[in-house]
């Protein structure tokens, strides 16, 4: 395979042709934040949060889905950039109802991370406060769509990796929602095989064992990496 | 001419909130007698003032604006204040007090007075009682907000940073300083 050789942020880097930027970026420790990628599983650039900007084309790019190209100049952390990603934080905010002081995740939720990562100090945008449900008829885990930001992890982890596909996504712009079978509740979902997959990935306190109260959920994710490996490379260890 | 130095007058206001961000403020603990040699407090649930005074340097204001009491507040505080502070994550973002907002007021007193109450008493009509708005939101979203002192509640010591900072001339970084939901 061919190595392309291109720049980030004025510094030089080679990769192999296929490798995206967010690859190359965090084998080099540069920071890109991100919410909907998750190693191990596909890329679908929906989150928009690790846009970067590349000279010489107008459009803002996915870094996770964005591959390397010959003498590519690249910009992953410009003021533009930086404001985009702390608008979409806050869009995020105020189309949810994220109540950080009462959810499970509390201290431990990747969106408040981010929206530290970014600055969020206060939303400008009006709070939609939208009326979401919460199913709570699996026997062991829970769903809270006030806290889902769409990231569809769980949607790929149960179809790519446990290969149930449980989950998909119905409906459009605000009605956009998560759903279990035909949209069934969720302990009717005959396919699921309440492994909790989707829990552990689920970056934000949507998903939830049931039993855990305020701050007391902490989602452990290093098992798709030691999954990935051991069916791709034949590899069965974790990697510290 | 009086060569008497004013010391800065801040005040607190307490809207819809559960008092967490005062009480965070009360354990400020022994550091408050060096704050009142320091500061002058012309009004705050936690002193018998009965009015909102004019001209003042700092005030804090702890909640969300959810009744149209908080509401002529929120102006009036904006209106005699220099520097307005929304104080803790109520104020900042509505927080559990929003919570309440995909309900309407009426389901709310209606559950509240009649359905979960243990004698069914009647929902309260009087006209002195504060009138819920539509929705609780946050402080920025009714006055302009100097800035923003995060928590559930703040703690202590990002109080403090605050107010020392801005009793020494200058706007607190609490940003970068002390950033965190919930």
């Amino acid at each position: 395979m061919a190595v392309k050789t291109f720049t980030i942020d004025g510094q030089q880097f080679s990769a192999q042709e296929g490798e995206t930027i967010l690859q190359v970026a965090r084998e080099h420790n540069i920071p890109i934040p991100t919410l909907c990628f998750l190693e191990g599983l596909s890329e679908v650039g929906a989150c928009r949060l690790c846009l970067i900007q590349v000279e010489g084309n107008n459009k803002l790019l996915p870094a996770c889905t964005t591959k390397v190209e010959e003498g590519m100049v690249v910009h992953t952390n410009t003021e533009k950039l930086k404001k985009y990603r702390r608008m979409t934080i806050a869009l995020l905010a105020s189309e949810g109802n994220h109540v950080c002081a009462v959810c499970v995740v509390n201290n431990h939720c990747e969106l408040q991370n981010l929206a530290y990562e970014v600055g969020l100090v206060r939303v400008r945008y009006p709070y939609l406060f939208p009326k979401k449900e919460l199913d709570a008829t699996h026997k062991r885990f829970v769903i809270d769509h006030n806290r889902c930001v769409l990231c569809t992890r769980c949607v790929r982890v149960c179809d790519e990796v446990e290969g149930a596909h449980v989950w998909d996504v119905a409906g459009r712009g605000i009605d956009c929602k998560i759903v279990t079978g035909l949209d069934e509740p969720w302990g009717d979902a005959e396919t699921c095989t309440s492994c909790g997959k989707c829990v552990l990935v689920c970056p934000t306190g949507t998903l939830f064992e049931k039993g855990v109260t305020v701050a007391e959920m902490e989602k452990q994710q290093d098992f798709l990496k030691f999954l990935v490996n051991a069916r791709k490379k034949r590899e069965w260890v974790y990697e510290e | 001419m009086s060569e008497k130095i004013q010391k800065p007058r801040v005040a607190t206001a307490w809207l819809g909130g559960c008092s967490g961000c005062h009480m965070s403020f009360l354990d400020l603990d022994e550091r408050l007698i060096e704050l009142h040699d320091k500061i002058e407090l012309v009004y705050s649930p936690i002193a018998d003032i009965k009015e909102f005074p004019r001209n003042v340097d700092v005030t804090l204001v702890e909640g969300a604006v959810s009744n149209d009491e908080n509401e002529e507040m929120a102006h009036l505080v904006r209106k005699n204040s220099r520097f307005v502070i929304a104080f803790g994550d109520c104020a900042t973002t509505g927080n559990v007090t929003a919570m309440r907002n995909r309900f309407t007021p009426e389901e709310l007193m209606r559950r509240t007075y009649t359905e979960l109450a243990e004698e069914k008493f009647a929902i309260p009509s009087d006209s002195i009682i504060a009138k819920m708005l539509p929705k609780a939101i946050a402080l920025h979203h009714l006055i302009r907000v100097d800035a923003f002192l995060h928590g559930c509640p703040p703690t202590p010591d990002e109080i403090w940073f605050a107010i020392s900072e801005l009793l020494e001339g200058r706007i607190p970084k609490l940003a970068t300083a002390y950033l965190r939901y919930g």
